[in-house]
């Protein structure tokens, strides 16, 4: 399915570019933050403090392209960027696939990318050594049925997910489920599993995790935007999953928590490393990223965040990254613009993705995020003086 | 005498291109090749691109049956697109075979049977058909069509006979697979061939409806008689021409037809096609050889056309030559 088509957020965009519009009127993005009823239902969890900070008034065309899970973020940040903070910078983003993102990236058609997956060792090793990876926003994955004689929101554990997603549950009153879910009255129907059937980041986040907690899953079948599905049918982008999903009664699917989020979708509990049953919230989605050890290189911001350990993280999540270089580009301007914009979007912007139903980057990786920005230099100057915070 | 006319260098230009004759010939040559050219480049590009693949996997590309992108300590990628191949064909057969007799009875009556006052009309709501965007099938099959197909027709016949027949085994879980798509389809090639039949059928000269009439034949009997075979190549042309559609119809099948990459025997059981498949998985491929191997589908699915475009023309070329008397 073509990626414009039944564009979910479209809505829910609108909204925020003109509450943004509201916020940046006011001059003040401290008290601008607009506290009008955002269509995500979600209260902003998380509040940049605000310094003297400003970005430069510099004059640069930046061109990007990448991964479509995180555009309508980046497209509501560099819409109300260029319109109302920096006019004088043009920044363009197609989103046109993680994998041609960053294969634009390597040839160097584009100054940035953006892909939820990291770009493989071996291709960094032979062809951008300085390439850096840094977290913009996290996304979470979640299951979605169809029981209309349940009431309750289920409750999955990895194990449950993995039977029914190996072919081995068949049935939804099957023991396993049950004792995930004491006391609720399971109905005699065979589960229709759904899968994405375009190649996406939802479908690498989703097995990824799977190939997490189940050693059969990780040898049997593996992780990836697309992977060979061993039960189901598979239906194009998170709407149709829904769609698919909803019309059919036992059917089992699973789709990005933005969307669920956006469309009023129940959401199911999840059991996470530490044994706690936790519902996919942006909070907790965030929560995800809260244990990670942050590796001191700027180069090595890129790692899975699954089956997370803290109490609160919601276990299938990941982060989406805008690739940059850490010393080849070649215009000065051009690298400070960039600087920028990301760390602009790194900061204040993250209220933005809060409201588009994208999870926040929780402070340690924010922070990590911010000093791999610090780390571009051309010629040897550090483009951005940027705080810490 | 009447001076002469001053020849100019402006008139002499005019006659050296015969007034225009000469650049208009050169433009059209021009434009007609780069149609020529533009298959041709193509055809290039692509036979280029998938040669990662065809290196490494060979005719298994087509003809072999498993299909993982992903590696894993059990399993190799490995890219076999039979299944998508098998369910290119399947669904654009049974598209063709469900939408011909209903097209043709449709060209039948508007060229043949129907008063004028109604011929317009109709023929304008049926060549309306054909201008609505195949995402909007797509979206009809998936909300009405499969869920009420499944209801009256799926479920019933797969408890039914599905133990005895195999093509027609259930589980009927989504209800989408090469039987929805292949009627969605015909729905969507059923004014293709439906308004090139009225077309060719008045073509066909009144002397052969005459003839006929006049040695006492029935209505039913001119029509079928006289008149269709006529029209035969035309009507065979219009038929390929649908087929071709069918072929490479990509978003509704995507939306339909379950996009699953086993082999099952049921009609009612998921598929896939050679187009939603490329669609699906080239935007976000993992691999280069990943994305190699579906270029090599969309190849084949290139190269499936043209024979078949091949074959409609020589079939056509075989069925005119036994027309006596030809064309008129």
């Amino acid at each position: 399915m073509s990626p414009t088509w039944c564009r979910y957020r479209f809505m829910v965009l609108l909204m925020i570019v003109m509450q943004l519009l509201v916020a940046c009127g006011a001059q003040n993005a401290d008290t601008a933050m607009p506290q009008g009823e955002s269509a995500t239902k979600v209260k902003p969890t998380h509040v940049v403090p605000i310094s003297d900070w400003q970005p430069r008034q510099l004059t640069a065309a930046l061109g990007g392209s990448g991964a479509t899970f995180p555009n309508p973020f980046y497209q509501v940040l560099i819409s109300v960027y260029t319109t109302h903070i920096v006019p004088t910078v043009q920044i363009s983003y197609q989103s046109v696939g993680s994998g041609q993102g960053k294969k634009d990236f390597i040839s160097g058609l584009t100054d940035f990318g953006g892909t939820d997956s990291p770009i493989s060792a071996d291709d960094i090793a032979s062809q951008v050594p300085d390439a850096i990876h840094i977290p913009m926003v996290l996304g979470g994955v979640m299951p979605l049925y169809n029981l209309p004689t349940v009431m309750q929101p289920l409750r999955f554990s990895a194990e449950t997910l993995v039977g029914i997603y190996m072919g081995e549950i068949t049935m939804w009153n099957d023991a396993r489920i049950g004792a995930d879910n004491p006391g609720v009255a399971l109905p005699e129907l065979p589960i229709a599993v759904v899968y994405r059937s375009d190649a996406s980041g939802t479908t690498s986040i989703w097995t990824d995790y799977l190939s997490k907690v189940s050693e059969t899953w990780k040898t049997a079948v593996g992780k990836g935007s697309s992977v060979q599905w061993l039960v189901g049918i598979g239906a194009p982008g998170n709407a149709g999953i829904a769609n698919t999903v909803q019309s059919t009664e036992g059917a089992i699917g699973y789709v990005e928590v933005g969307y669920a989020l956006s469309t009023g979708l129940p959401l199911p509990f999840v059991k996470n490393a530490a044994g706690m049953y936790v519902q996919p919230t942006l909070a907790n989605v965030s929560a995800a990223a809260a244990n990670v050890v942050v590796s001191d290189d700027v180069q090595q911001l890129a790692q899975s965040i699954t089956n997370g350990s803290d109490p609160q993280s919601y276990p299938i999540a990941a982060f989406t990254y805008v690739l940059v270089h850490k010393d080849t580009y070649a215009d000065l301007t051009k690298a400070q613009a960039l600087a920028d914009f990301v760390y602009w979007g790194l900061t204040i912007g993250q209220d933005a993705a809060v409201r588009l139903g994208y999870a926040p980057l929780p402070t340690n990786v924010r922070h990590a995020a911010i000093r791999a920005l610090a780390a571009i230099t051309v010629d040897g100057q550090q483009v951005i003086d940027a705080p810490v915070r | 005498m009447a001076k002469q006319p001053q020849v100019g260098s402006w008139s002499s230009g005019n006659t050296l291109l015969q007034h225009g004759d000469v650049p208009f010939r050169l433009g059209t040559v021009a434009l007609a090749g780069s149609v020529v050219a533009l298959v041709f480049v193509i055809a290039v590009i692509m036979f280029v691109a998938s040669a990662e693949a065809r290196t490494a996997f060979g005719i298994d590309v087509l003809v072999g049956q498993d299909w993982n992108p992903v590696e894993t300590e059990l399993s190799a990628p490995s890219f076999g697109a039979w299944p998508a191949v098998r369910g290119t064909l399947l669904s654009a057969l049974v598209a063709v075979l469900v939408a011909t007799p209903l097209a043709l009875g449709i060209g039948i009556f508007l060229a043949e049977l129907c008063p004028p006052r109604l011929s317009a009309p109709l023929s304008f709501l049926v060549e309306l058909l054909a201008a609505i965007p195949s995402v909007i099938y797509g979206v009809w099959g998936v909300f009405v069509f499969v869920p009420l197909f499944n209801e009256v027709f799926s479920r019933p016949v797969s408890n039914a006979v599905g133990e005895y027949i195999p093509w027609l085994a259930g589980p009927v879980a989504t209800g989408r697979g090469i039987l929805v798509t292949g009627i969605i389809m015909a729905i969507m090639i059923l004014p293709t061939i439906a308004s090139l039949t009225r077309d060719v059928l008045r073509l066909v000269p009144n002397t052969q409806r005459e003839a006929m009439l006049a040695v006492g034949a029935t209505r039913w009997e001119t029509i079928w008689l006289a008149v269709v075979p006529y029209a035969r190549a035309g009507i065979i042309g219009a038929v390929m021409l649908g087929l071709g559609r069918a072929l490479g119809e990509t978003m509704a099948a995507t939306m339909l037809i379950g996009n699953s990459q086993r082999i099952s025997e049921s009609l009612f059981a998921p598929a896939t096609t050679a187009a939603s498949l490329v669609a699906n998985e080239l935007t976000n491929s993992v691999s280069a050889l990943h994305e190699s191997a579906l270029i090599t589908v969309a190849l084949a699915l290139f190269g499936i056309t043209l024979v078949l475009n091949l074959g409609a023309r020589l079939l056509i070329w075989f069925v005119d030559r036994r027309i006596a008397g030809g064309r008129s």
